[in-house]
């Protein structure tokens, strides 16, 4: 037989009772402080940052009338969603009680959209939902990550810290191992950062695409030759929402300029 | 702070168990078997030579080895590389050639926590691979020889 039985197996069990945050080191730290100095300062350069693209056409699609409708986001939330408060945008994603379960805010805008403009629905992460999504996000620039942890929360989060910690695809590993474990390591020449979501929507200098959290997700899990979650699967939404609790207290960037 | 890293290296070797392999198919039919003896394969994968040179493209190429993504090699003109794992050169100054080929098949056999990809690893093993991985090793047998060749130069 080619596979002997492996010690360590029985020392797991005993070690999975201590509380990981023993093993995990210091404070959440955006990307931002991980990339090379000049993709900062394209980020923060409001004529160089291609991300604000996004954010015009979004604005453009907020502000008018929704194609099949007389209604525009802007008639119930102001013009340019003054309206809007970005304490309550800077929850996202968030639990909705009624149907139980996690809505991010790309859902909240699609299902506003429906519901109250009566046009055309548009599929998850179809462009222009992106767009709107990185609009209003951008609204609560500067406003610190704050997902609820407690209540019908917890219980979600350690099933997204499960997947988080759980290996996938031929590179066979877990989001954990890059993310937690070897930030600030080089590979193949790019520096590893703690795989933040408060920077998304961001404008990724790889791809050339603005790109919302559960695609950037979808994409390391590509990068991994592993199958990614399909948009909308109780995985992927998981999967965000942990990734955004972590960046707890970190400052909304959108959109942050990525590699 | 030593403590602090047993402690990490301890916790990921948790990991796999959250992994379920999800058994997709069975194994490919040319998928050679081998056995790892004193933490080494002293077989050739299907009794294969290796070839140097290959074996130090497959290395640097993106697509294939990448070994790079994770080591230095001493390849001159190689900008771009990982330091998450050790350095390769001198490596079969340190390691057997038996040793290294078990490094590069599927290295959790001798450490479980590893992170490094198992690059002839049974594939029923993997997680979620994506489609066209499904059934499929990482390299060839004949890739994995090519490096474990070029490997066995770096002296
Ligand atoms: C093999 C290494 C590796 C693995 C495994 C991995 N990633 Fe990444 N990830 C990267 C690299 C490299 C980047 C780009 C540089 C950076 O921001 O870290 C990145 C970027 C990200 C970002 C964007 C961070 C930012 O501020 O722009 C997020 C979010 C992310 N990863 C989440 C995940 C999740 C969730 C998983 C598991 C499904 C995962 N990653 C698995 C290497 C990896
Ligand atoms: C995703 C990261 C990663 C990739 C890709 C990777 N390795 Fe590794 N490798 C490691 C790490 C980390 C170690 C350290 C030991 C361990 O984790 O078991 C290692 C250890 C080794 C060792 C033993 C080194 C020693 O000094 O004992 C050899 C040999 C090796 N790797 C060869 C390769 C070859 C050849 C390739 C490509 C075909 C490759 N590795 C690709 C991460 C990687």
């Amino acid at each position: 037989m080619i596979y002997f039985n492996k010690a360590p197996w029985f020392f797991c069990a005993v070690l999975l009772a201590l509380p990981t945050t023993a093993a995990l080191a210091g404070e959440a730290r955006s990307g931002y402080e991980y990339i090379k100095p000049a993709s900062r300062a394209m980020q923060d350069d409001d004529f160089e940052n291609p991300g604000l693209l996004a954010v015009e056409r979004g604005q453009v699609l907020f502000n008018g009338k929704q194609s099949g409708s007389g209604k525009a986001c802007a008639d119930c939330h102001g013009e340019d969603g003054a309206s809007l408060n970005t304490r309550d945008l800077a929850r996202y994603p968030v639990y909705n009680e009624d149907a139980a379960e996690i809505v991010t805010l790309q859902k909240r805008i699609s299902r506003c959209r429906d519901t109250n403009t009566g046009s055309k629905p548009l599929p998850t992460d179809h462009p222009d939902l992106v767009d709107l999504e990185t609009f209003v996000r951008n609204r609560a620039i500067g406003e610190a990550v704050n997902v609820q942890t407690d209540g019908p929360m917890a219980k979600l989060l350690e099933a997204g810290e499960q997947l988080y910690k759980t290996r996938y695809g031929l590179i066979d590993m877990a989001c954990y191992h890059c993310h937690d474990v070897y930030p600030g390591q080089m590979i193949r020449g790019q520096k590893i950062s703690q795989g933040q979501g408060n920077g998304f929507p961001a404008y990724r200098l790889g791809t050339g695409e603005i790109t919302n959290l559960h695609q950037r997700i979808q994409q390391c899990l590509t990068l991994m030759r592993a199958e990614p979650f399909a948009a909308d699967s109780e995985e992927i939404r998981l999967m965000g929402l942990y990734v955004m609790s972590r960046s707890n207290g970190l400052r909304i960037e959108t959109p942050a300029v990525r590699y | 702070m030593q403590l602090h890293k047993n402690l990490i290296l301890v916790l990921m070797a948790c990991l796999p168990l959250t992994g379920v392999a999800s058994g997709q198919g069975g194994l490919p039919e040319d998928y050679c078997r081998w056995e790892v003896e004193d933490y080494a394969i002293a077989e050739p994968l299907c009794g294969l030579a290796g070839d140097v040179q290959r074996g130090q493209e497959i290395a640097s190429d993106g697509n294939r080895g990448n070994c790079l993504a994770c080591h230095q090699l001493p390849i001159p003109g190689i900008e771009a590389y990982g330091t998450i794992g050790p350095p390769l050169a001198g490596i079969a100054a340190r390691l057997s050639v038996p040793m290294i080929r078990l490094r590069v098949v599927d290295t959790r056999n001798i450490n479980p926590v590893s992170i490094m990809p198992g690059f002839y690893r049974d594939p029923r093993l993997i997680n979620r691979p994506g489609e066209e991985y499904r059934g499929r090793t990482f390299l060839t047998a004949q890739q994995v020889e090519d490096v474990i060749a070029y490997l066995t130069t770096l002296k």
